[in-house]
């Protein structure tokens, strides 16, 4: 607080800056979950005022009251046994399938191409150049291979969520230093305890920090294939709630896909902080606090 | 290799005859016929501007890089391969973040012999931690250690599989002036206490000559020794032996050494 006050020899600030420098501060202070709220309110409640101000009507801008309203009729039946739930289940599944199908898949290709210089130079161009193209372009592609049912769906999905799983292993298995690696050959180390004990724990960050994006985009993928086509998935039920002008029911449906997606991404990240715990920045600053009375479990 | 070393092998921890090395894909000698021995027990040095080789010459009596011509033999055999009884150490102490500083100085044996077999030798492990002064922190994270702390726990890897050669490539380098001169008396009575034949490469020339019973000057391009510096400083050498006269007149023997084979250098 002693920073408050000007250094010597300094312009006295205006009253004017000196109020706005005290309400930035003010706002600077809040506790993280108070100044999400703040912004969150502060959306809504411009968003609230210009449908009601400007008279909008409800299926080009539903206010976030209309919203709310359709939000309570949504969780009504997403309830056990509603209608929604059953649709609901159908893209979490396809999500977990798809996401599932591209870590195995994507680790697998990751190794090649992180592994090989076969792979670096044919495979990695290629994947490159895949990623380069509009993916959701394939989803007719992939209901026409695999039909209208789930499969088509968790394709896309997979699809959709396999490149940040290759890079995130590629890019892990080269994160081992030339000491590391010079350090495990000096103590005769078999390549798979080099591959085991030093690389792949190494890859690890990387590898999440790819799962982290990968698992989003799977939703999306899940999501977008479902526009397409088959008529299942939460994704048809924004479809068809956007086909009879019901934007304030979409909204809703895009609010529980987020929540979704949030959730799902939070999965991961908490999974994350377990298996690589040891790699946090702020590591250290827990000796501060209790230096020789270690017992730190991981 | 050769059971039938001659006598002139015999009574020789090292004997480096006539290396030189390129590395591939360069014409840059890092190292030019460098002909040394090294007597069991004794302590010596490289020392050198960057490029002289030192590093190259520490690699290769570690086992870790085959000189492109001329042969290190250990004990009266060629080396191929990292041999066993060799500790090694680098100016970075890379313990792995993901393991406790109990786990990184088990990891040698772990490696050797398995994790049922590095568990055995947690009682080994404990005494070595405790002996550099880091009791208390067996269950810490790499993360949670200062620089200094991160290079004893080296240290006790290197120990762990009780090796009676010590490569050090700058293992202190990293570290303050002070912390390393605490580090460099740690180090001399951890030697004398096993007997154990050291190699060590550094930049310091005070704590070249604290250290060694010889002091190898060199210099770059090609890299190759210029001068040999026996230093004969009574054991165990101590803070006041850094206030000698003695001391600094070492200290000025090797710096006349280096600045010579600099000169030559520029040529």
């Amino acid at each position: 607080m002693t920073t408050t006050k000007p250094a010597k020899g300094q312009k006295n600030p205006s009253a004017l800056s000196r109020g706005v420098m005290g309400i930035s501060r003010w706002f600077n202070s809040l506790p993280q979950a108070a100044a999400v709220a703040i912004v969150i309110f502060t959306v809504l409640g411009t968003w609230e005022l210009i449908v009601r101000v400007s008279g909008i009507s409800i299926i080009i801008l539903p206010s976030p009251t209309d919203v709310g309203r359709e939000l309570l009729i949504v969780f009504g039946q997403l309830a056990p046994g509603g209608f929604l739930a059953g649709e609901l289940w159908t893209t979490i599944q396809e999500i977990l399938i798809g996401f599932g199908l591209a870590c195995v898949v994507g680790f697998a290709i990751g190794l090649w191409v992180g592994q090989t210089k076969f792979g670096q130079k044919a495979v990695m161009p290629l994947f490159v150049a895949l990623e380069a193209t509009p993916k959701i372009a394939f989803a007719p592609v992939f209901i026409a291979w695999f039909g209208f049912g789930i499969t088509s769906k968790f394709v896309m999905a997979a699809f959709m969520s396999i490149f940040p799983v290759i890079i995130g292993t590629s890019a892990g298995l080269a994160a081992t230093t030339e000491d590391e690696l010079k350090l495990f050959k000096s103590m005769k180390a078999k390549a798979w305890d080099v591959f085991w004990k030093l690389k792949m724990r190494r890859a690890l960050p990387f590898i999440f920090a790819g799962l982290k994006i990968a698992i989003v985009a799977a939703l999306t993928g899940a999501i977008a294939a479902e526009f397409i086509g088959g008529g299942i998935g939460f994704g048809e039920q924004i479809r068809l709630a956007s086909t009879r002008l019901a934007l304030d029911r979409v909204f809703a449906l895009i609010f529980i896909l987020s929540m979704l997606g949030i959730l799902l991404f939070s999965l991961v990240a908490w999974i994350q902080n377990r298996v690589t715990f040891w790699d946090k920045p702020n590591m250290r600053l827990r000796k501060n606090g209790k230096k020789k009375s270690l017992s730190v479990k991981p | 290799m050769t059971p039938s070393a001659s006598p002139a092998q015999l009574g020789h921890k090292y004997l480096i005859e006539n290396v030189s090395h390129t590395f591939p894909g360069t014409d840059v000698e890092a190292l030019k016929n460098v002909t040394i021995d090294v007597k069991p027990g004794s302590f010596i040095s490289f020392i050198g501007p960057s490029g002289c080789g030192k590093s190259t010459l520490l690699n290769a009596m570690g086992g870790l890089l085959e000189p492109s011509q001329g042969r290190v033999l250990m004990n009266g055999n060629t080396i191929d391969g990292p041999p066993d009884g060799v500790g090694i150490m680098f100016q970075k102490a890379t313990l792995l973040p993901w393991r406790t500083t109990l786990e990184n100085v088990l990891l040698p044996i772990e490696l050797r012999d398995g994790s049922k077999a590095a568990k055995k030798h947690t009682d080994a492990a404990m005494s070595i931690i405790e002996t550099v002064g880091l009791k208390g922190f067996e269950h810490a994270y790499p993360g949670e250690l200062s620089g200094g702390m991160a290079q004893r726990a080296a240290i006790c890897r290197m120990l762990i599989t009780e090796p009676d050669v010590l490569l050090l490539d700058e293992p202190f380098g990293a570290l303050d002036e002070l912390t390393r001169e605490r580090m460099d008396i740690e180090l001399q009575s951890i030697a004398l206490a096993r007997g154990a034949t050291v190699v060590l490469v550094t930049h310091s020339i005070p704590e070249a000559v604290f250290l060694s019973d010889v002091v190898y000057a060199m210099s770059a391009r090609p890299g190759r020794i210029s001068e040999v510096i026996e230093v004969d400083l009574p054991r165990p050498r101590t803070m006041e032996t850094l206030n000698l006269p003695e001391f600094a007149h070492y200290v000025g023997r090797v710096r006349t050494a280096l600045n010579k084979g600099h000169q030559v250098d520029n040529h």
